[in-house]
Formats: C-alpha cells, sequence, structure tokens
C-alpha cells in the first residue's frame, strides 16, 4: 500500500473513531446499560432458578454470546448509520472525487466499525466482571472470533448503509433480521436444549457459529467445533467484502 | 498543454434521458473558462463525470493528459471541486472537514495544517474553525467548499455556481480571490447564471444546451458578434412622443428611453438630438448584460433550428408512411 493511500485510510478511520467517540453516550453507554440489565434479569434474577448449563453457571453461560450480541449489533450500527448519514448529508461525494481506491473506503468504514463492535465488547466485559469471575480458555480464540466477528458485521452494515435510501431502511434489517437470529443463535440457551429437528433450522443461522466460537474461547464448551465456527465466518468475510466491493466499485446507491 | 480534453461524452441515465450527446470540450492549462447553458443542458452532468460522481455512458476525459478511465489516480489529484450543493458533514468542525479533505488525497497532517490555516484566513473563516459547518452562514459554506477544494493545491478548479445565493459584497470577494488563485496558475472552469460574472472573470466560453456544445470560443470573439446593444436613457422631462433619426428607438415610459445602438456607432448622435429638442440625458444605461443577451439568443437560435429540423423529420415520416 502506498503512501497516499495509507494516509487516506488513516483519514478515514480516524474520522469513524471521532464520530463515534464524539456521540458516546449514544454509541458506548447503552450497550453497557443493556448489558448490565441482562445480567441483573437473566443472570441474577432467573438465571440462578435455571441451574448450570454446559458445566456453567447460567450467568457464566451467557456471558459470551451478550458480549458477542454487543459487538454485532455496535459494529453494523456503527457503519450502517455512517455510511448512510454521508450518503445523506452526500459528504461520501468528497470520497468519490479524490484519488480514494474502492477498498481503502471499505477498509476506512469497516475498520470504524471494527474498533466501535470491539471496544464495546471490552466494555461489556468490563461490566460482566461485576457479576461473574469470566473464564478465559483460549485468548487468542476469542480475539480472532471478535474481530472476524465485527469485520463481518461492520461489512454487512456497510451494504446496508450503501442501499438505504431512507433512515428507515437503516433500522430495519437491525429490527426485523439481526435482533432474531442473535436472539435466536444461542446466546440465552445452549442448542442442545432444542428438539432436533430446531437444532438443524438453528444451524443456517450463521450467528449460531460465531457465539459458539466466542464461547469455546471462553468456557471451552461449544455446540460444534470451532474451526467450524471460524471457517464459516471466514467464508461470510470473503463473500461479503466482495460483495461490497462491487457495489462500490459500479457506484451502487453513491453514483448516478 | 490542456488541463482538460473531453472527446465524444454521453450520458443516457437510466430512465433513458439523454443528458449528454456527444460533448467535445478543450480547455487549455491556466485558463479561466465558463461552461455556461440553461437549467438542465447538462453542465452538472459534464462536471459530474469530469469528477467521477456520475459515469459517463461513452467518450474520453483527460485531466492534464491523464485519462481519467485509465489512471484515476493521477487524474483526481489534478482536479478541485466546488459542487453546486452543500456537501460537507454537518457536524464536523471547518477545520476537521478540511483535514480529512487533505487526507483523502494523501497530504499528511504536518503540511495540512498549515494550509487549512491558510485558506481559513484568506477566505475570512479562521474566527469559525472550530464550530460545527452547520453553524455557518450560505455565504461562509460556499467559502468552505472553495477553501476545501483548495486543501490539495489542485492544478485544476471546477466551480459549480458557486457564488449561488451569496450576497454581492462576498460575490465580489470570492471573485477577487478566484483571480489571484488563476494568477497563480490554477485553470479554473465555472459555471454559473450570473452572466456578468463570466463576462468579468473568464476568458474562453463554452454554452451547452441539450446535451452539446452550441457555442465554444473567447469571451472577446463571442461578445464582439453582438451587434447591437440597447441603452435605456432616463429623460429630463415627460415626453410623449419622440424619434431619432437614424435610431431605433422607443418610449417604455413618459421619461424613459430605449435606443438600439449598432455597434460602432457614435452615441454622441443621440445625445446631439436629444439637446435639439430640449430633452436633458439624466442617467443611463445597458438594457441587459451584453453576455445574457448572447446567451439567450444562442440558446434560443439553437433550439428554433432543432425544431425546424424535428418538424422536417416529422414530416418526412409523415409523408413515408
Amino acid at each position: 500500500m502506498n503512501s497516499l493511500s495509507m494516509v487516506a485510510l488513516r483519514t478515514i478511520w480516524i474520522k469513524e473513531c471521532t464520530r463515534f467517540l464524539r456521540i458516546w453516550v449514544q454509541t458506548l453507554l447503552p450497550p453497557a446499560i443493556t448489558m448490565s440489565l441482562y445480567f441483573v434479569i437473566f443472570g441474577n434474577l432467573i438465571g440462578s432458578r435455571i441451574g448450570d448449563m454446559g458445566g456453567f453457571s447460567y450467568m457464566e453461560f451467557i456471558v459470551p454470546g451478550l458480549i458477542m450480541m454487543s459487538v454485532i449489533t455496535n459494529a453494523y450500527a456503527n457503519v450502517s448509520s455512517s455510511f448512510y448519514s454521508a450518503k445523506y448529508q452526500r459528504n461520501v461525494e468528497e470520497l468519490l472525487v479524490a484519488p480514494v481506491s474502492n477498498w481503502i473506503i471499505i477498509a476506512g468504514y469497516v475498520g470504524g466499525g471494527v474498533a466501535r463492535g470491539m471496544l464495546v465488547g471490552v466494555i461489556v466485559t468490563l461490566v460482566s466482571l461485576i457479576f461473574v469471575d469470566v473464564h478465559i480458555h483460549s485468548l487468542t480464540l476469542i480475539l480472532v472470533t471478535l474481530f472476524l466477528t465485527a469485520v463481518l458485521f461492520s461489512t454487512a452494515g456497510l451494504i446496508n448503509g450503501i442501499y438505504a435510501n431512507t433512515f428507515d431502511d437503516v433500522s430495519i434489517v437491525p429490527t426485523f433480521i439481526l435482533t432474531p437470529l442473535t436472539y435466536l443463535g444461542g446466546v440465552f440457551y445452549s442448542l442442545s436444549l432444542l428438539p432436533e429437528f430446531w437444532q438443524w433450522v438453528s444451524k443456517i443461522n450463521p450467528i449460531v457459529y460465531m457465539v459458539n466460537g466466542f464461547r469455546y474461547g471462553f468456557l471451552g464448551v461449544s455446540d460444534m467445533s470451532h474451526y467450524i465456527s471460524l471457517g464459516i465466518l471466514v467464508i461470510f468475510n470473503i463473500v461479503l467484502l466482495g460483495f461490497a466491493y462491487s457495489l462500490i466499485k459500479r457506484g451502487v446507491g453513491i453514483r448516478s | 498543454m490542456n488541463a482538460l480534453n473531453i472527446k465524444g461524452l454521453t450520458k443516457t441515465y437510466k430512465g433513458g434521458t439523454k443528458a449528454l450527446q456527444g460533448v467535445d470540450l478543450e480547455v487549455k492549462q491556466g485558463d479561466f473558462f465558463a461552461l455556461l447553458g440553461p437549467n438542465g443542458a447538462g453542465k452538472s452532468t459534464t462536471i459530474g463525470i469530469i469528477s467521477s460522481l456520475v459515469n459517463k455512458t461513452d467518450g474520453t476525459v483527460d485531466v492534464f493528459e491523464y485519462s481519467l478511465s485509465e489512471q484515476p489516480v493521477q487524474a483526481k489529484s489534478c482536479i478541485g471541486l466546488v459542487p453546486q450543493e452543500f456537501n460537507f458533514n454537518q457536524f464536523e468542525t471547518l477545520t476537521q472537514i478540511l483535514l480529512n479533505q487533505a487526507g483523502y488525497y494523501g497530504v499528511p497532517r504536518h503540511l495540512a495544517k498549515p494550509r487549512a490555516e491558510k485558506y481559513l484566513k484568506q477566505l475570512d473563516l479562521w474566527e469559525k474553525r472550530n464550530s460545527p459547518s452547520r453553524q455557518l452562514s450560505g455565504g461562509m459554506k460556499r467559502r468552505l467548499m472553495i477553501a476545501r477544494a483548495l486543501m490539495h493545491e489542485p492544478r485544476m478548479l471546477i466551480l459549480d455556481e458557486p457564488t449561488a445565493g451569496v450576497d454581492i459584497e462576498i460575490r465580489r470577494s470570492m471573485w477577487a480571490f478566484l483571480k489571484e488563485i488563476n494568477e497563480q496558475g490554477v485553470t479554473i472552469i465555472l459555471t454559473t447564471h450570473y452572466l456578468e460574472e463570466a463576462e468579468m472573470l473568464c476568458r474562453n466560453i463554452a454554452i451547452i444546451d441539450k446535451g452539446k456544445i452550441v457555442q465554444n470560443t473567447s469571451m472577446k470573439a463571442l461578445l464582439a458578434t453582438l451587434n447591437i446593444e440597447t441603452f435605456v436613457l432616463d429623460l429630463s422631462k415627460n415626453v410623449s412622443s419622440l424619434s431619432i433619426e437614424g435610431f431605433q428607438s422607443r418610449l417604455t415610459a413618459e421619461r424613459t428611453l430605449e435606443v438600439d445602438v449598432p455597434k460602432e456607432t457614435s452615441l454622441n448622435n443621440v445625445f446631439e438630438q436629444l439637446t435639439n429638442q430640449d430633452i436633458e440625458v439624466l442617467s443611463m444605461r445597458n438594457k441587459s448584460n451584453r453576455l445574457e443577451e448572447l446567451f439567450v439568443r444562442l440558446v434560443e437560435s439553437g433550439r428554433a433550428e432543432q425544431k425546424s429540423i424535428d418538424q422536417v423529420d416529422a414530416t418526412t415520416q409523415g409523408a413515408n408512411s
């Protein structure tokens, strides 16, 4: 990568990070509060009556999934809203006029989403420490899964932002697709509790693999092999990044 | 060397609208060039293609001999764009906007900071450097877009109606600034609806209508084609009828006289005849801007020509059917 591209990439990335840090009350505080409520209600109050799951207390079991849920929603929301906002205010034109390559535009925006996703992940982990001792089975696997998931959902958010024509379009996907998939992605339960048919259906949901891979990094237990989880993440990342590149190259939603 | 070389540029939008129908245009390095045309003529589409905001259908665009399609990085680095609509982040401060812009062009921070200060001061925006851009007045926003376009020190500056909605005092200061950077060697391409602005600033001109260039010449040569100028004279007393020998004239009010004066004809004769009739002239002005008259004439004659071609086509088709 030449120095021009490096400067451009750093500029977009810093701009994106500055944006979510400037509005931290909207971006960083809510996940901390929401997750505290999850820990109190599901972990403490209800969890204490559920008993063990996968050999761990219910609170310990849901912590990785809740962290992952925050990372997914925040990485996605950061890029979809920021890119759509740049389209809405037309300042995306600054990038289109400048000699910035399509990959740099993608890397800058996705990098911003990854930064917010991972920062929120750290915040939620810190919050969880108030309620439970966090086990760490493999820090490398935790970080790799966290990073790949943040990249994947940042890219998905970018694609949403590219296609969005209204602010409603930015909120439709998280509300009607992302949230149900996350809740049904094994955050709050082990797939082994489901009847066989619904276990099979659940395995169509890519978030199941991410939550389980991440949980394996913390607890060393999972409903499936963490290699499959990583493989799924890599494949989804390649497909979505390629798709985002083709959209930006063709100017979909940004060039007439 | 040409700063801009456009050949056979066409653009057909998805709905089938043909915005450009084979535009050829050359702009010399260092020129102050006006691209004029009525609304919907294709000016903004042309500028959009040059600045990579609009995908062309066909044709070539070279910027300082760099092909926009083949060498986009080099070509884009030569261009600074001041668009018609405000297109900066409303929540970022002026300094952030300028530093980001420099970053997109690969200008490192240590060079970008003094440059931002220079342009903010030159364009009288320094006091507002830490304010979010949404707090600026319309004139300030226009000047911010000029400062932003200059952050990577482009060799060619394209301004799409830069003074729209700006008061005359700010407009004049912007003209002076643009003249200054043109004198420093920056090629400027300007579109405007204020024809007085184009006449005063630009050396060469192209007029586009319905996606075609209908005139492309020097400003001097274009203005020289104007054979008659109309002057409006305010008279000292009421006059019910008045004729001036050798001139077409008419009274538009009891004390207002319009006189058509052919090119290179002395006005003294008009004054002499009025003096002989004991009529004093209190003040005098051009009826309209000279370029405006030419512009309207060119666009109207182009449309009349097109209409007659269409009629011939329709008649031929009718005869054949």
